[in-house]
């Protein structure tokens, strides 16, 4: 069993009970069976309940689990042939992002995303998913690759937010950051970026400038984490709850603001539940945006991505 | 009105002379002023046709967006735009809206940025002055929006763009939408270069957070001002992710200097001089010798 979140206890609970009971028939003789498919019609029931009506906390929790699918996840479920590239040719290789070519249903592609570690180990090789400006470099090193050769490219989001620390500020974290989004603009191939757990403010936009937005329903795209805006806003990190909801970060949230294009379904409880089931829902929505933008000549791609962000913006004239 | 009314002793409060906002605003006050950095004291006046730098330790004052333009242009040859342009509350965050006409009040401007088009020594230019009076400079729509107008302006008439960034990043207030703002000038960023266009970016004190991870980093030059904070995560955030003394100099202007970050850091009052020797060899772009 998996990590349980906090507003996922009752149906833990129940299922824990359900489970009692079985047991306790297996090795008595007592029929205990109308009782059980009652409990387990009431989880059934429960679960649609708590995981239809989730608060941005719960998301917020969901997006960060621990077991959330990464992007070498999807990679492996929705590409064939995949080829990591490594490097940014100027200072080394992040591994915080990872990049290569794939094929998807027969299509050349490109993939560049942000790559947490599963467990300790790998999290320390891999930054947490945080990137140094080599890592935004190697993405735009293999973007332009991608444009030379007429590939779309596809972009994973999944960081709390560029690393601040002393060496990526020395290197230029800030200009490497800007200059993907400068550059981004300018791309002639289709671009689709999907935030599949944390989209992290500018160390999430820097995979962001795309043609298409997609949002896993559970993720979350903000401009702060939660625990940053309640510090700032409130001088309280404890009020992260609150400002989880105040500033409206979740993929439905988005999507009324106008910032995405689709939210993609989870399976019920979250990805991390079923990451197959969860690919074949990233699958169809890639597909169809593909489908769209391949359509799109070069000039089109790049006037499509600047309607798109030079329409965001809330004020009255 | 009554003998005795007339004799009445006055209450203190009305003869009070209320500091005005917009005086609170602006850093020097008074007759004279201390330099915050060496303490040396200085008539207010001369400050002021001093650019603003201390004449005994060379520190620049911040600037208002006005004071910058004046300090740059040619007299009277600015032209403000967008002017109009009004912050809402996407957010319905308490307070916000309050807060926002608060600082416009004191600042005189509608926003953190005034934008326009004018001339430096004849040449034309379109600009963008970030004012870090008015909410520390940050980042919301409206901010984004008169940028990117004054970089579609440039376009239009096919002239360089001039941005000065003061900001403290992104503005909390309006949350991702705000920081959609950086990619917003940065496609408006990407048209005017591929027009072979020049975009001038000097960063002043402070240029941090999405400013600076967007448009302040992306010059086809980059400038900054002695000292100048620039840098995109905080200090105090910094030092608690690597637990480590930062070196004293640390995202200031002269350490990115140093860093490969900059073109040059220029002194305030060499700054139009200098702005001027660019502009007039961009304007000379595929001139051939005879």
């Amino acid at each position: 069993m998996s990590k349980t979140l906090a507003f996922e206890e009752p149906i833990v609970k129940l299922r824990e009970k359900i489970n009692e009971l079985e047991e306790y028939t297996a090795v008595n003789d007592v029929d205990l069976s109308s009782e059980i498919v009652n409990l387990k019609n009431r989880l059934v029931k429960l679960e649609t309940d708590i995981y239809e009506s989730m608060e941005p906390w719960d998301r917020v929790q969901v997006a960060r689990h621990p077991e959330r699918p990464t992007t070498m996840d999807y990679i492996t479920r929705l590409f064939e042939d995949f080829i990591e590239f490594h490097g940014d040719r100027n200072f080394g290789d992040d591994e915080a992002i990872i990049g290569g070519i794939a094929s998807f249903e027969e299509m050349p592609i490109t993939i560049i995303g942000h790559q947490r570690g599963k467990d300790t180990k790998e999290n320390v090789r891999r930054n947490f998913g945080m990137p140094h400006p080599e890592g935004y470099r190697k993405a735009l090193r293999l973007m332009k690759q991608a444009e030379k050769f007429h590939r779309p490219i596809i972009c994973f989001i999944d960081t709390k937010g560029a690393y601040p620390g002393k060496a990526a500020e020395e290197r230029g974290q800030s200009e490497a950051i800007a200059r993907n989004l400068v550059e981004m603009a300018g791309l002639k191939v289709p671009v689709i970026s999907i935030v599949i757990g944390e989209g992290g403010s500018g160390g999430a936009l820097a995979l962001g400038v795309a043609n298409h937005i997609h949002m896993l329903e559970n993720s979350t795209y903000s401009v702060i984490s939660p625990e940053g805006a309640a510090s700032i806003l409130w001088k309280d990190p404890s009020l992260a709850k609150q400002a989880a909801e105040a500033m409206k970060i979740t993929a439905p949230d988005l999507k009324e603001m106008n910032i995405i294009d689709e939210i993609i379904p989870e399976v019920l409880g979250g990805a991390h539940r079923d990451a197959n089931k969860q690919s074949v829902e990233i699958r169809s929505t890639l597909r169809r945006s593909l489908k769209t933008l391949c359509e799109l000549t070069s000039d089109e791609l790049i006037d499509n991505r600047y309607n798109k962000f030079r329409s965001i913006g809330v004020f009255s004239e | 009105m009554s003998i005795k009314e007339l004799f009445k002793k006055k209450s203190k409060v009305d003869q009070h002379t209320i500091p005005s906002a917009k005086s609170k605003a602006d850093v020097p006050e008074g007759i004279m002023t201390k330099c915050p950095e060496c303490k040396h004291v200085i008539l207010t006046k001369d400050l002021l046709k001093n650019g603003k730098v201390c004449p005994s330790c060379q520190h620049h004052y911040k600037m208002t967006a006005q004071e910058r333009i004046d300090h740059l242009f040619d007299e009277g040859s600015f032209e403000s735009m967008d002017d109009h342009l009004k912050t809402e509350n996407p957010l319905d965050f308490p307070s916000y809206t309050e807060k926002v006409e608060a600082d416009a009040k004191a600042t005189g401007l509608n926003e953190a940025v005034l934008t326009g088009v004018g001339r430096i020594q004849d040449t034309l230019v379109a600009v963008a002055v970030m004012d870090a009076h008015f909410r520390m400079g940050s980042m919301g729509s409206v901010v984004g929006e008169k940028i990117t107008r004054a970089v579609e302006k440039a376009t239009e008439l096919g002239i360089p763009m001039l941005i000065f960034s003061a900001s403290g990043g992104a503005r909390m207030q309006e949350g991702v939408i705000s920081l959609m703002q950086m990619a917003k000038v940065s496609v408006a960023l990407e048209r005017h270069a591929n027009k072979g266009l020049l975009y001038i970016s000097i960063m002043t004190y402070p240029t941090t957070g999405g400013v600076s991870a967007s448009f302040a980093s992306v010059g086809d030059i980059n400038l900054a001002e002695p000292k100048a904070l620039i840098g995109f995560a905080g200090r105090r955030v910094i030092e608690q992710t690597v637990r480590e003394k930062l070196p004293e100099d640390f995202q200031t202007a002269e350490f990115l200097l140093n860093h490969g970050q900059l073109d040059a850091v220029v002194h305030r009052n060499d700054m139009p001089e200098e702005m001027n020797k660019i502009l007039k060899l961009h304007a000379r772009k595929g001139a051939v010798l005879v």
